[in-house]
């Protein structure tokens, strides 16, 4: 069963509240996921507005853990400040934290990542950082205290999939006991069934789902493949190979000529 | 006083964080508030005495990724 910062969860997939077509769907979405968690965020709230609380409300009674992000920051202390925020909303130390360092790739910048991560830890929170699949910074980000690591597969909201394969492999084998979660970048369920055969233990997406033409439905999709993806990798797969080898056995076969 | 609430010029006569929050309509346990980059817990509220320029920042849940 996964296991973040000791709570047990039975789905491996995480779900992104954002740009559903109406609160209704988003709803049905989270429950067809099955999702033991979804990502919410902070705004300013206009004079006298009642938005937020309507949103709360209806996220509440979905019955699954938050996980607030710091989404459009772009600086340790803005994220920090806006993790706080959310603490006091949200009642929860878990943040996804995200230090946006460049406006069209929406990269983490992560140096200021890593100070925002080593400071919030300190403050009691459990970080969860949006990082990429540098090994060296995430080294420093479990220095700093983070004990789960979310890297890109592709940009946020991009739909590529996973661009580079070889390094999600290297950092799952950098570090075997750290909970890793793909975060931002998958169009597809069959993306998702891929980092999860790579040996990532869950994966975290939005857009794919809020954007699809039936939003409930591809959730459902992305819940299953994910599932999928884990039950391979956990089966051990085979190797491809150049040549052919027969599937059906050759002893016995009848001789006609 | 001059305030900057949210970003926007705001001109209040109020004294605590509290009051601006009723002057200015807002209501709601899920808000939270920041006073010239600082965190300003629920229950501070009342107590957090405001001065001219002051910035004030009122956040709430929002869909997010």
């Amino acid at each position: 069963m996964l296991k973040l910062y000791e709570t047990e969860l039975s789905s491996r997939l995480l779900l992104g509240t954002a740009r559903y077509p109406s609160p209704a769907v988003l709803s049905e979405a989270v429950r067809r996921s099955g999702a033991g968690i979804v990502t919410v965020s902070l705004r300013r709230e206009t004079s006298g507005g009642k938005a937020g609380g309507a949103f709360f409300e209806l996220i509440r009674n979905l019955g699954v853990r938050i996980l607030p992000n710091t989404a459009g920051c772009h600086s340790a202390s803005e994220a920090i400040l806006t993790a706080k925020m959310a603490r006091e909303v949200f009642g929860t130390n878990w943040i996804k934290l995200e230090v946006i360092g460049h406006h069209d790739s929406l990269q983490p910048d992560v140096f200021e990542l890593v100070e925002a991560a080593r400071i919030l830890t300190d403050e009691g929170f459990s970080v969860f950082p949006y990082t990429t699949d540098d090994l060296i910074v995430a080294e420093k980000l479990l220095a700093a205290g983070c004990r789960v690591l979310m890297p890109w597969c592709a940009p946020i909201g991009s739909a590529a999939g996973p661009r580079n394969p070889s390094a999600l492999t290297a950092m799952r084998a950098a570090f075997p006991d750290i909970p890793l979660i793909v975060d931002a970048g998958l169009g597809r369920p069959s993306h998702a069934a891929t980092v999860m055969e790579l040996g990532y233990d869950a994966v975290l997406l939005n857009t794919a789902v809020a954007n699809a033409g039936d939003p409930p439905a591809m959730a459902e999709a992305f819940a299953k493949a994910t599932d999928a993806g884990r039950l391979a990798y956990l089966a051990g797969m085979l190797e491809p190979r150049d040549m052919a080898v027969p599937s059906t056995p050759v002893i016995g076969k009848a001789v006609f000529s | 006083m001059n305030f900057i609430v949210n970003g926007e010029a705001q001109v209040l006569e109020t004294v605590t964080l509290a009051d601006l929050l009723e002057a200015l309509e807002y209501e709601g346990e899920w808000l939270a508030t920041a006073v010239n980059g600082d965190l300003v817990h629920r229950e501070d509220r009342a107590d957090t005495h405001l001065a001219d320029g002051d910035r004030i920042e009122i956040l709430s849940p929002m869909q997010g990724g």
